[in-house]
């Protein structure tokens, strides 16, 4: 198990180092000149050149990537022009938001997908399953913006039950949460239904009712093991969506999380904060990737043996 | 299309097949496929297995009915609307300034979904809404899916060095939050519908070469690929006359189901900001510019998302009866 988990560990520093590239690359032709922003409009000339020589901006670009790379190793983002904060520390305050969003988010989507799923496949082709189905589909296409804004009228102000966005108590948490998780809930829901199938119609199902099991222990000692394996690598797949539908849901509810700062960083162009933000974001979809590796290792004595 | 061709299958890809001849039963007539609950076998091609499976599909037909109506609408915009998407009416708004719901409660069809906060009428804003969808989902997944292809195989076929750099830099591309990658590109180069178009194809690209690339990686030991090998194709014709071929159905699969993810991607770069531009309607925009006024004008939000939502479901549903009508390993089922 930690030769695999090590291995797994050292597979992502070159994608790491890959995403660090592209991102500093791809920031580095931005049209705005961030000295320019440093300075403020009002500056002369003269000013925006000697901040330009300060910051570095005015080396090629390696060294400025060098630079910046050996600041990162250290825990130092750099600092935001626009908020004047630095960016690490700007990012530390988001992080408990977001990731308080993600966990409810994924509550939602495993404790309605699961069993909606596992309903579906044990009723097939009866009218539950066609329902429960034809809802996930729309589920999965209705966009997680409008549902939020749907969610925010009917429970928030027509039935004032919940708040109308802020933070503060769990409360808040529960509408930011639902609007995170049901387009994922009717995709597992999907998922869940088609790798049950595969499970009941095979043979060592057939022989486990045959001895007479009933349906429910059939379902949760045969098939749900086996079932999940799949799931597990479907959510491995999810995750860089999952966190792109989490930008969305904290635009709709105000939510102060990183999503909302990307956003911002973006729109006011402060390019610390942009490239802050895509790294930190881009080494959770990797720190989320080798969990759900560990967890199918776990899972599946098949994968940690690496056969 | 014909299912009539004893004992000879159609020309084209069809033909050059998934693999007719090693699915059962075999028939000394040649590759064919036998047609379950029938009295007597038929031929059929696979061509025309898959037409029949589709048409049989009932909701796979509702989606294919439904992209067509959407097309329609995209195509007829000017004809169906009722109003220039534009333009800002005095009667629009109420006297205090504020949009007004739909005409048709008090039996007029002057607003039919009412308006939004600048008095334009919102059922023309969301038919000439369907354009932009449309146009950005399908050309942008055309180019995903071009690239996705070319890549994958490429990858897949050829192997060893170009192989490590091709699905490396793949990896590397997917790690990034998908929507988060495409703000940040569509900011650099500052957002118009064109930008769009080639920022979701460069983002969504990933996903097909994966799906194409493992593919690759199987069809390239077997059989038919060492025969052709021996006989002594070169490796160029091999990947497009031998390989590209048993692509098409993922490509069919992916470039349908894919046009669905991009309508949504499109429409959440909007929501955001950072997307087609105002005036230009679309459907994210318009939920935009809604947001602020959802709790005294639900309509704004209401409406737009619908629409979002039957052109994602459309897709979503012809994509999945495509998928299931081209699975070469349900023969028996027709």
């Amino acid at each position: 198990m930690w030769t695999y988990l090590a291995r797994r560990i050292l597979q992502t520093i070159p994608v790491l180092f890959g995403i660090s590239v592209i991102t500093f690359v791809l920031i580095y032709y931005l049209p705005a000149d961030p000295a320019r922003m440093y300075a403020g409009p009002s500056a002369t000339v003269a000013t925006v050149a000697r901040i330009r020589h300060e910051l570095g901006l005015d080396q090629p670009l390696w060294v400025q990537y060098a630079d910046y790379m050996g600041r990162v190793l250290h825990g130092d983002l750099g600092f935001s022009y626009r908020k004047q904060i630095d960016v690490t520390t700007l990012i530390l305050t988001r992080i408990p938001y977001t990731l308080a969003l993600i966990c409810g988010g994924v509550f939602v989507e495993l404790a309605i997908g699961l069993p909606v799923g596992i309903a579906s496949a044990v009723a097939r082709g009866r009218l539950a399953d066609r329902l429960g189905m034809i809802l996930a589909l729309l589920g999965v296409s209705a966009p997680p913006f409008w549902l939020g804004l749907l969610l925010l009228y009917w429970f928030g102000y027509v039935v004032p039950i919940f708040p109308l966005g802020g933070t503060g108590t769990p409360l808040h948490l529960v509408l930011p949460a639902l609007t995170a998780g049901l387009g994922g809930a009717a995709w597992y829901a999907r998922m869940m239904r088609s790798s049950a199938l595969d499970i009941l119609s095979t043979d060592y199902v057939r022989t486990a009712r045959a001895k007479g099991l009933s349906q429910f222990l059939v379902v949760l000692k045969h098939m749900l093991p086996n079932a999940l394996n799949p799931i597990i690598t479907m959510a491995g797949m999810d995750i860089p969506w999952f966190i792109g539908g989490v930008v969305l849901v904290e635009q709709v509810f105000d939510w102060p999380g990183l999503g909302r700062l990307a956003v911002e960083a973006i729109e006011t162009v402060d390019v610390p904060l942009i490239l802050g933000t895509v790294i930190v974001t881009a080494l959770a979809v990797v720190i989320s990737g080798i969990i759900i590796d560990v967890v199918q290792a776990l899972v599946d004595p098949r994968i940690r043996h690496g056969r | 299309m014909s299912d009539a061709h004893p004992g000879r299958i159609l020309p084209g890809w069809a033909s050059s097949k998934m693999e007719i001849s090693n699915l059962k039963p075999p028939s000394p007539e040649g590759p064919v496929l036998l047609a379950e609950g029938l009295s007597t076998p038929v031929q059929i091609t696979y061509r025309a297995l898959v037409w029949r499976r589709l048409k049989r599909d009932r909701t796979a037909m509702i989606g294919a009915v439904l992209v067509v109506f959407l097309t329609l609408i995209a195509v007829f915009a000017p004809v169906l609307a009722p109003h220039d998407p534009s333009d800002q009416f005095r009667d629009g708004l109420t006297p205090d300034g504020e949009p007004i719901p739909s005409t048709l409660l008090h039996g007029s069809l002057r607003f039919p979904l009412g308006t939004d906060a600048n008095g334009r009428d919102l059922l023309s804003r969301i038919l000439y809404g369907a354009r932009v969808s449309l146009i950005v989902g399908v050309l942008a997944n055309s180019l995903a899916v071009a690239l996705g292809t070319i890549i994958g195989s490429v990858a897949g076929y050829f192997g060893g060095f170009l192989e490590t750099i091709l699905m490396r830099f793949t990896d590397i591309m997917m790690a990034f939050p998908t929507l988060l990658l495409a703000m940040t590109l569509v900011a650099i180069l500052k957002p118009s519908m064109w930008i769009i178009i080639v920022v979701i194809g460069a983002v969504y690209w990933t996903w097909i070469a994966r799906v194409v690339y493992g593919q690759v990686v199987t069809l390239r030991e077997r059989e038919f690929m060492i025969a052709s090998r021996a006989l002594g194709a070169g490796r160029l014709y091999i990947l497009v006359r031998h390989i590209l071929p048993q692509l098409v159905p993922t490509i069919i699969v992916w470039g349908t189901l894919g046009i669905a993810t991009n309508v949504m991607l499109e429409a959440s770069l909007s929501y955001l900001g950072i997307g087609v531009q105002p005036p230009t309607p679309s459907w994210g925009g318009m939920i935009q510019e809604a947001q602020s006024y959802y709790r005294t004008a639900p309509w704004m939000v209401i409406f737009p998302g619908l629409a979002i939502m039957l052109t994602v479901f459309a897709f979503n549903l012809l994509g999945d009866g495509l998928r299931d009508a081209l699975d070469p390993t349900q023969v028996g089922k027709l």
